[in-house]
């Protein structure tokens, strides 16, 4: 018995290095150099602009997770719009907003011959194979709110060109500032496609003369979750007592940060600019906490999805760059470079408009 | 009365999947079995070393945290320009390292698996944030990853490569378990440790070795798990060592040690995977899958006590209306 283990682990270790001397030896072995992620998704098919739009299409709304309320606006604008053209609409998704966690579904709605997929990726990769089985079936694959990598979708609906809402963050609040002084940036997840994008813009204009005056001192992480979010800027504004303005790119992270703004010492010192819902807002922006944010019309960005999907399926578009179809009640809209359609400049909310939104 | 809960997971296995070929469009295509199975390779595969764990009285929480870490260390490591085949045997060998530290806490500091490996869960997640940080490294060579997704089969059947990897290592571990001196080892020391020890089991060695298996396949799930999603990432895997453990006990391994069979804990992982595949080609919301398999679990751990229960009582009452 004794004698029989000590001769196994024996074997084992001598079988271990043996693999690791040959692996070494065999240095030239497959490295990184010729990998290559190119463009868009490319299709054979051609354009037919004139085609209508055909009836009874099934499309899924696969966001980063079930119950964001903000992609849920998304998704539940475009399940309407589907109706509009005769198609039928639903939402799927994982509880999680982990990498691989969509990965399930997308197979799922391969198997159940969805005309097209509208997803908002967690990881712009791990949803990568899954997506280009689905295209080689003929689904079509439309990337919104956060994209995956170009290759593994045929159009990316973007809310707004993501220069113009990092660059514009960084401008509301230097106004409001007066252009001095520390600020810090309360994210999502590290991860997120389109907030590292947006941030990544925040630093480039940050870094222009105007701002010299300026402190970025730190990014936060509240994972878009509630109360990691409120922890978060709980901690930035122990830790930074000279802090004088947060960007929150995200919906859930703004709240949050105005929620405990709105009750402690920092009120009225610390400004709280970015993105968030004018639901969610409305009543911090109507107590002073703060005084204003932007956004764009969510449902106006499911709408467009929806109809851009239809589009593919129908063969009226194909994902090229300078093709135009027709969003409905929103008009015309192009293709752009990488198969990116964006939807328009974020609106500014604040005390004088606010009520005229509801979501 | 008398049918064993490992072979009455075994049955309604069997019975999910014939309801699913029988009501459900899609699910018996061959692109959705070889999706459903390799969609649980990395947690099957954690799953064999952790039978033999629990079954000897002890558990791996770090598992999943492992995973992680191999994941990032295999990113890392091919961002730096290393060959593949260089990567692997390091990143196995972080594996045997990880398993080691788990296993000697427990063996020469004396201290419980459960408190040990809730440490190297937190510890080794930390390591993997450190090593690739907050990104995601892509780009895997096409040559390794067509071995860990759904699209390459075995030919001739829907098994993929990481499947067909399972089926050999679980008949391996099943042959151990069952069959082997080591395997009768294991039981004995699960049921009573130190009667295992004075009938001169090498209790220590045997409890290291598993630990160290554990790490090392742990490892090797993290570059399946890598080259699968084509993602290398820190927090890969999180929560997974939940789900191996859930799927170990839904097969009828007694948690508290000496009762089990590895074909209940393969019959587990899979009941887990195929419902999961099942109820979402059937658009059944995420939260009522996470109720369905937590009611699974609690009912696989509640079900065989009631019975022992039941049958005591029973034989309390036979014997007190003879006398």
């Amino acid at each position: 018995m004794i004698q029989r283990s000590r001769a196994r682990t024996r074997v084992a270790t001598a079988a271990a290095v043996c693999a690791l001397a040959v692996a070494l030896a065999g240095c030239g072995g497959t490295t990184k150099k010729d990998s290559d992620n190119g463009g868009p998704a490319k299709t054979d098919a051609k354009a037919d602009p004139g085609a209508p739009l055909k009836k009874g299409l099934k499309l899924a709304f696969l966001p980063k997770q079930i119950n964001n309320p903000y992609e849920k606006i998304i998704d539940e604008a475009g399940i309407t719009a589907a109706g509009e053209f005769g198609g039928k609409g639903k939402e799927v998704g994982p509880s999680d907003a982990s990498a691989s966690s969509q990965v399930s579904y997308i197979n799922t709605l391969v198997q159940q011959r969805q005309d097209a997929i509208l997803i908002a990726a967690n990881d712009p990769n791990a949803v990568c194979g899954p997506l280009k089985q689905a295209m080689k079936k003929d689904i079509k694959v439309v990337a919104y709110d956060s994209d995956t990598a170009p290759a593994c979708r045929q159009l990316f609906i973007n809310q707004a060109s993501s220069e113009e809402i990092g660059r514009s963050q960084v401008q509301h609040l230097a106004k409001q500032l007066d252009y001095k002084g520390q600020i810090a940036i309360l994210s999502a997840t590290q991860n997120a496609t389109n907030q590292n994008t947006w941030i990544r813009f925040m630093k480039d204009e940050l870094s222009k003369p105007a701002y010299k005056n300026m402190k970025l001192v730190k990014t936060v992480y509240g994972d878009d979750d509630d109360q990691k979010s409120f922890q978060e800027t709980q901690g930035l504004l122990k830790a930074y007592p000279k802090l004088k303005g947060i960007i929150a790119p995200t919906t859930v992270g703004i709240a949050a940060a105005a929620r405990y703004i709105s009750g402690s010492s920092y009120e009225g010192k610390v400004v709280l600019n970015g993105l968030g819902t004018p639901n969610q807002m409305r009543k911090y922006v109507k107590d002073g906490t703060v005084e204003q944010f932007a956004l764009w019309d969510p449902k106006k960005l499911g709408y467009l999805g929806s109809y851009a999907a239809a589009a593919l399926a129908s063969g009226q578009i194909t994902g090229a760059e300078g093709e135009k179809f027709k969003a409905g009640k929103l008009g015309e809209y192009t293709v752009g470079k990488n198969g990116e359609v964006i939807l328009g400049p974020p609106t500014v909310f604040e005390k004088s408009n606010i009520d005229k939104y509801h979501f | 009365m008398k049918l064993r809960w490992d072979t009455a997971v075994g049955v309604l296995l069997v019975a999910v999947f014939l309801t699913g070929l029988g009501t459900t469009d899609g699910f018996a295509s061959r692109d959705n079995l070889a999706f459903a199975f390799n969609d649980i390779a990395e947690v099957a595969l954690m799953a064999l070393p952790m039978t033999l764990l629990v079954v000897a009285g002890q558990v791996d929480l770090s598992v999943a945290s492992m995973l992680g870490l191999s994941s990032a260390l295999t990113g890392q490591l091919w961002d730096a320009g290393w060959a593949f085949e260089t990567i692997v045997p390091i990143v196995l060998l972080v594996g045997v390292a990880g398993g080691l530290l788990n296993g000697w806490l427990v063996t020469r500091v004396g201290l419980p698996s459960l408190a040990v490996t809730i440490g190297t869960l937190a510890l080794y997640r930390g390591l993997a944030s450190v090593v690739l940080g907050a990104g995601a490294i892509t780009d895997f060579p096409e040559t390794y990853a067509k071995w860990a997704v759904d699209t390459t089969t075995v030919p001739g059947t829907f098994l993929t490569y990481p499947v067909t990897l399972f089926i050999v290592l679980a008949a391996i571990a099943a042959v151990v378990l069952h069959a082997t001196g080591v395997g009768r080892s294991l039981f004995a020391i699960g049921a009573q440790e130190d009667a295992a020890y004075f009938a001169g089991i090498r209790v220590k060695r045997l409890k290291l070795l598993l630990f160290v298996v554990s790490g090392l396949i742990s490892a090797f799930a993290g570059v399946v798990f890598t080259l699968r999603y084509g993602s290398a990432r820190a927090d890969n895997g999180q929560g997974f060592e939940m789900l191996v453990i859930a799927s170990v006990l839904l097969g009828g391994v007694d948690f508290d040690g000496g009762k089990g069979t590895l074909f209940g804990a393969v019959a587990g992982v899979l009941l887990i995977g195929v419902l999961k595949n099942l109820l979402t080609l059937n658009d059944v919301a995420n939260e009522v899958q996470v109720i369905v398999t937590g009611l699974l679990l609690v009912a696989s751990v509640l079900t065989p006590r009631l019975i022992t229960t039941v049958s005591a009582w029973r034989h309390r009452r036979a014997a007190a209306s003879t006398s």
